[in-house]
């Protein structure tokens, strides 16, 4: 895809060139700070400040955060991020399939109700939601984190996948009604296999809410036992906010994951930062 | 699982009902539910504990009377604006410049795109860390940050709020305006370079009106983004200093789990979802459902 390619070179646009630099300072130098503190000692850090090249570069950050119960944290996460990802799975695409397919009146009026619950932002919700899950006795159990977070991104996920599975053509299906397909067989054998570019997307996006997930946690637990990685970096900020180099590392170590899937995956994050079917 | 009762040509069966009724059944109780129950509940008075009792409209009139809440809707949407004007000209330059072919500019892209990688939580707790007075970027460059303090007043912590926002958020508008700018039609640029066009007028006249509908797009997300931002203020600024940063998503957080008027809290909640609801309708007539696609990214 070439940009106004012109005939011979094209010019450099140098004042472009010099946005884009200041841009990566303010970018980059953040994230330097953030990187090279964690490689510090704590005194270090309080003598030199965090523009220096420290002395002596150690891992011991590292080593104190995992064993201070951000490795716990992760483990929960984890357990969070995969419980949620497992439910989406479940439940969306039978639903986007019925959408796609059924001609019934009512079917749209649920997706059109899935459409109005995009609108509805989590924190509207969190005092019934407090409510319901204290009464359901899942207060401060992973379980009751779990269930309103894979909600909340049903509405998104249901609009990724109804728009990856439109693309498949008409011909397709009647194909496969010829040799007398049961709705379930058309669904594993020919929808489920021609939207896996979908599939992956809602994957994506439902592990980065519930990787990120911060409101749900914070009002549904409160033992270090179901502490999740974000709760666990809010209450060491509160707790022992001078001692950046640990703190930080435990940021490092909550982007790491994210930081893989986008080396080996990127296309694939990208379209579900985005939320975009699989164009 | 139940047959259609009117298949198609060729005994074509299309899906029932039941194979939608998980996802709705699950979706109705942990969202629409709790949707209906901050209703109710906005018209009790409830400490978490026990059981909510009826309490009429004294939680509306509280809310009617309390100069808090309207300060906190005109701080949501002042927020919300300084976003808008902060990010759009940045990610709206970055992405066109991006969106051209040199080994560089995919380095650089790679870089512009890792604060999206960080959650909110983790890049509220960052910032806290950076302009700590004492020991983080304020007490090495005082010619640029006054006296370093800048959550401790009232225009230094929006700002903070507003640059913080725009450091997270900017990488991905800045990608939606990428590839957009990289599907502009290179005929386009060919026949205004004819015409003698140079690049600032191609960038004008020809990029900028190809734009339009990302434009609103970006713009919607960055409004529902601005509305319902809530790690920021409870890491950087718990709404301090004073109540000079308490948005209304904040407020309600405070109202409930910290003053334990969950009844109070209801009220605020519901007040949001009306606002949410109209801002996204309005944004929905102005472009399509496309531009909801992606509407989940403050949630």
């Amino acid at each position: 895809m070439a940009r106004h390619r012109t005939r011979g070179p094209v010019r450099p646009n140098y004042l472009a060139g010099l946005g884009s630099l200041v841009w990566l300072g303010v970018v980059g130098l953040p994230l330097y700070v953030l990187l090279i503190t964690t490689l510090r000692t704590q005194s270090d850090y309080s003598t030199n400040g965090p523009l220096t090249f420290p002395k002596r570069l150690t891992l011991g950050n590292y080593a104190d955060a995992l064993s201070n119960g951000f490795g716990q944290d992760l483990v929960n996460t984890c357990t969070v991020t995969v419980s949620v990802v497992a439910l989406v799975l479940l439940l969306v695409p039978p639903l986007a399939y019925t959408i796609v397919r059924s001609r019934r009146r009512s079917v749209r009026t649920v997706f059109r109700v899935f459409l109005l619950g995009l609108a509805v932002p989590a924190q509207a919700v969190i005092v019934p939601m407090f409510y319901l899950i204290s009464k359901a006795g899942l207060y401060d159990d992973l379980t009751g984190v779990v269930l309103p977070t894979a909600a909340f991104s049903l509405p998104i996920c249901t609009l990724i996948l109804t728009g990856a599975m439109r693309d498949i053509t008409p011909e397709l299906y009647e194909a496969m009604a010829v040799d007398g397909a049961s709705p379930w067989r058309v669904f594993w054998q020919l929808v489920l296999p021609l939207s896996k570019g979908g599939l992956s997307t809602i994957v994506v996006f439902a592990s980065l809410q519930a990787w990120n997930g911060f409101l749900f946690p914070l009002v549904l637990t409160q033992s270090d036992s179901t502490k999740v990685i974000t709760l666990g970096l809010y209450s060491f900020q509160t707790e022992h906010g001078v001692d950046a180099p640990g703190l930080l590392s435990a940021v490092v170590l909550s982007m790491l994951p994210v930081l893989g899937v986008y080396l080996f995956a990127r296309r694939a994050l990208v379209q579900g930062l985005m939320g975009v079917g699989g164009k | 699982m139940t047959r259609s009762p009117a298949p198609g040509p060729a005994g074509l069966t299309r899906p029932g009902l039941l194979w939608a009724l998980p996802a709705t059944a699950f979706f109705a109780a942990f969202a629409l539910v709790p949707l209906a129950l901050v209703a109710v509940l906005s018209f009790t008075t409830w400490n978490g504990v026990g059981a909510p009792r009826a309490a009429g409209l004294t939680n509306w009139t509280a809310l009617l009377h309390d100069p808090v809440m309207l300060k906190s809707l005109w701080l949501s949407a002042l927020l919300t604006l300084l976003g808008v004007l902060l990010q759009t000209p940045i990610s709206l330059l970055l992405g066109v410049w991006a969106a051209g072919h040199q080994r560089n500019r995919a380095i650089l892209s790679a870089i512009y795109f890792v604060p999206l990688l960080l959650s909110a939580t983790a890049v509220s707790v960052l910032w806290r860390a950076l302009l700590d007075p004492n020991f983080g970027l304020p007490a090495q460059a005082p010619w640029l940050f006054g006296d370093g303090n800048l959550l401790g007043s009232r225009d230094g912590a929006i700002g903070v709020l507003a640059f913080v926002g725009a450091w997270q958020w900017t990488p991905l508008h800045t990608l939606i305006y990428q590839g957009s700018a990289r599907a502009v039609p290179p005929v386009l640029y060919q026949a205004a370079a004819i015409d003698g066009a140079g690049r600032a007028r191609q960038f004008w006249h020809v990029t900028l009106p190809q734009l339009r509908t990302t434009m609103v797009t970006s713009t919607v997300l960055m409004v529902v983004g601005g509305l319902t931002t809530f790690d920021t203020v409870l890491i950087l600024t718990q709404g301090g200093p004073g109540t000079e940063t308490t948005i209304s998503a904040y407020y309600m957080y405070q109202q409930g789990f910290k003053n334990f008027d969950f009844g109070g809290a209801s009220a605020i909640a519901l007040v949001l979802v009306l606002v949410a609801t109209v801002v996204s309708l309005a944004m929905v007539r102005l472009s399509g459902y496309d531009a909801m696609r992606a509407g989940a990214e403050g949630i």
